[in-house]
């Protein structure tokens, strides 16, 4: 114990160089993607893990790049009737002939009047047999209204028909509707949700960062407006709409109504939010460095929670669409010739539609795919919107 | 608690107040009137005496006056032609279409949106509780996500359609026919012990229908709500102490998360109403829905206004009833209510 000299010295030192922790342990490229990525790419890796989120994305994707292009996958033009096929059933596609493939034809239809139901009843024709052209000259339509031309995606044969999901009662084929209404259908959701996000945004954001006497304004309109059962709301303000008004018009309309009563969730989602985060020191900085109000929301607090803003955007559109969907129903949304799936399914309005042409109800699955899709797609955003969780 | 109770009925008021100027607002908003139209209608007829009589009429209900003058009649806090006879007094007005007071035109049908509601509201509880339960017990499971998936399919359907294909099928199938809310020899009977047993028979399409929508968000909040509870730490400490899963969750978690079931009749309320609305068109029920849509395309205000005016009010005593009865289950929201403010 005494005598320290005979002990060794401790074979350890403490270097005086600077530390380098990557000296250790240094990062593969790999790594240091992942623990240097922006918060942005780390949502976008979080919803790749959510499998149903990204099948959602892709047929979103699909649908609303169909309708950049409605007039080259529709094989018909959209007011192109044919009077001798009128209630024609679906024709399917048939690859085979008599044990031949002479690749993808329909058969054609025999029909005939039957006199005692009143009722044109088709039979499939094995001696018509209609190849279908791909990539071919057919109906001349006006893209977007605008430069006209007769290239289809898929035709049917010189001469023949090609109804894959019937026609109407004028004789219009369905698919060819359904491909031109996903146009409408479509941009009704996000038109109204812009206007509602906006209208969100601004009101949430003034109730949430003022609070006092506007934030229990804003509060007090949005309990009202949410007492108000929706459809009849919104059935009594398109009654309102002229019926002068030209259908562009009546289209925005319909879109603005739909967007006015949508509002009051977002406006909550941003006001809770705002509460929150206007107590962290990064916004009180920023006012005391004397960001005007409309910086301080804008610039330092929306941003931060702008990805669950999108979320909920994306869930609130579904509502949108079945909204128009069922005002066009009714009769008092979109109007011919204006085209939704709401305005198609306004034929299908009775039992008889169900007995006697049940086709006239297939546009109900882009409607179900799509509330679908965009639910999911909603959920998985809202899951990857907090990526550190 | 009764403190409470007056706030949240004191707030009602005001909220009833602005419900019933913007019902009016809307209904003056379309161009033109009802009364207008009629008089275009009569005089192209040939009819001399029309502008007269259209006149009158006017007159009568007080649409020659300024807009605000006309909502305080309608409301009842001004004199109009024969004194104070407005919403305060219970008179609801004329219907133009009908030629006849709003109240007989109207007759049963609030009642019976009442009705379709309420049962529609039980029904969401009964499928969404047990389903939500076992999607929660049983998260990931093949039959989590089977119930999930026809609850987002019960979402994404439109109703009008659903009560389409049901009508046909039970008409395929039972051959009867389930249009209506009862067998048509009670229609306009007074009611009686057959003609409620008939109503109960004929309800079950709407509410079916109806209910589809609200149900699978109603699954998700009581399965999201139930997963939160079950993994906090008193439920460990439960099982530890030897508690069967079974009372376990009936004791505890599953009343925690019952909260926003109750709390949710503010949001499932108007959906409901909406549904119904539309279903009753499709399904042709005496409710509320049909003659509002023909009210509404007619303009004919009064009646319009009404049928508004009564959904509206549905909502906000639903939502009102909700909340009290969430106060009663949950110490915090009415000790909160006069604490903090």
């Amino acid at each position: 114990m005494t005598d320290r000299s005979s002990e060794k010295p401790l074979d350890h030192f403490v270097s005086q160089e600077p530390f380098d922790p990557y000296s250790i342990e240094t990062m593969t490229p790999e790594q240091e993607r992942f623990f240097m990525a922006s918060q942005w790419k780390m949502m976008w890796w979080k919803l790749l893990r959510h499998k149903l989120a990204v099948v959602s994305g892709v047929i979103l994707l699909v649908l609303y790049t169909s309708i950049l292009i409605s007039e080259f996958l529709a094989p018909y033009e959209l007011n192109f009737r044919d009077r001798r096929s009128i209630f024609a059933p679906p024709q399917a596609v048939h690859l085979f002939h008599e044990g031949k493939f002479i690749g993808p034809f329909v058969y054609g239809f025999d029909q005939k009047l039957n006199l005692e139901t009143l009722q044109r009843e088709y039979t499939p024709n094995p001696e018509k047999v209609y190849r279908l052209r791909f990539f071919c000259r057919g109906d001349e339509y006006k893209f977007w209204g605008q430069i006209e031309g007769s290239f289809h995606l898929v035709c049917p044969a010189k001469g023949g028909t090609f109804y894959l999901l019937g026609t109407d009662r004028l004789g219009r084929d369905m698919l060819s509707r359904i491909i031109y209404g996903t146009r409408i259908s479509l941009t009704v959701g996000l038109v109204g949700i812009t206007i509602s996000f906006l209208l969100g945004i601004v009101l949430g954001g003034l109730a949430g960062y003022y609070g006092g006497w506007v934030d229990s304004l804003v509060q007090r309109t949005i309990e009202i407006i949410r007492s108000f059962p929706e459809l009849p709301l919104w059935m009594a303000l398109s009654a309102a709409l002229p019926v002068t008004w030209s259908p562009i018009l009546i289209y925005f309309g319909i879109t603005i109504i739909l967007g006015l009563i949508d509002w009051t969730g977002l406006a909550r989602a941003v006001r809770s939010k705002l509460l929150a985060l206007r107590e962290e020191d990064f916004a009180t900085a920023a006012v005391l460095l004397g960001a005007s109000p409309r910086r301080v929301i804008g610039r330092h607090l929306l941003p931060s929670f702008m990805s669950h803003l999108i979320a909920s955007a994306t869930l609130s559109i579904p509502s949108m669409i079945l909204g128009e969907t069922a005002l066009s129903f009714l009769g008092l949304g979109l109007r011919p010739p204006i085209t939704s799936w709401g305005v198609l399914l306004n034929e299908a309005q009775n039992i008889n539609v169900v007995a006697l042409h049940p086709w006239l109800m297939i546009p109900v699955i882009p409607v179900i795919i799509t509330v679908l899709a965009l639910n999911f797609f909603g959920d998985g955003l809202r899951d990857a919107a907090d990526p550190y969780k | 608690m009764f403190n409470y109770l007056i706030q949240r009925l004191l707030i009602m008021i005001p909220t009833l107040l602005v419900i019933s100027m913007l019902v009016f607002i809307i209904i003056q908003l379309p161009p033109g009137d009802f009364l207008s139209n009629r008089l275009a209608e009569l005089q192209s007829q040939g009819d001399s005496a029309a502008t007269e009589r259209i006149e009158f009429l006017r007159a009568q209900y007080g649409l020659d006056r300024p807009f605000l003058e006309q909502y305080a009649i309608w409301l009842g806090v001004w004199p109009g032609p024969d004194g104070f006879s407005g919403m305060l007094q219970g008179d609801m007005g004329y219907s133009f279409e009908f030629d006849l007071p709003v109240t007989d035109v109207v007759g049963d049908r609030i009642w019976l949106s009442v009705i379709v509601s309420f049962a529609t509201i039980i029904f969401t509880w009964l499928v969404s509780f047990p389903i939500g339960v076992y999607s929660a017990t049983h998260q990931y499971s093949w039959g989590d996500h089977s119930l999930t998936f026809i609850g987002f399919l019960g979402l994404a359907t439109p109703n009008f359609l659903l009560a389409l294909v049901l009508l046909y099928l039970a008409n395929v199938w039972f051959g009867t026919e389930i249009g209506g809310l009862m067998d048509d020899q009670y229609l306009d009977q007074p009611w009686s012990f057959g003609k409620l047993v008939s109503v109960l028979e004929h309800l079950w399409v709407p509410v079916v229908v109806i209910g589809t929508s609200g149900t699978a968000g109603m699954i998700r909040r009581l399965r999201a709500n139930l997963l939160d509870e079950l993994q906090k730490q008193y439920v460990t400490t439960g099982r530890a102490k030897g508690l069967g899963r079974f009372r376990l969750l009936m004791k505890y978690p599953l009343r925690m998360s019952l909260n926003p079931f109750i709390a949710d009749i503010g949001n499932l309320l108007p959906q409901v109403v909406s549904g119904a609305a539309i279903v009753s068109v499709v399904l042709s029920l005496p409710t509320t829905g049909p003659m509002l849509l023909q009210a509404l395309e007619s303009q004919d205000q009064f009646l319009a206004g009404s049928f508004l005016m009564g959904l509206a009010l549905l909502t906000v005593i639903g939502m009102f009833l909700s909340d009290v009865a969430l106060a009663f289950l949950d110490p915090r929201i009415r000790l909160g209510a006069s604490g903090t403010r």
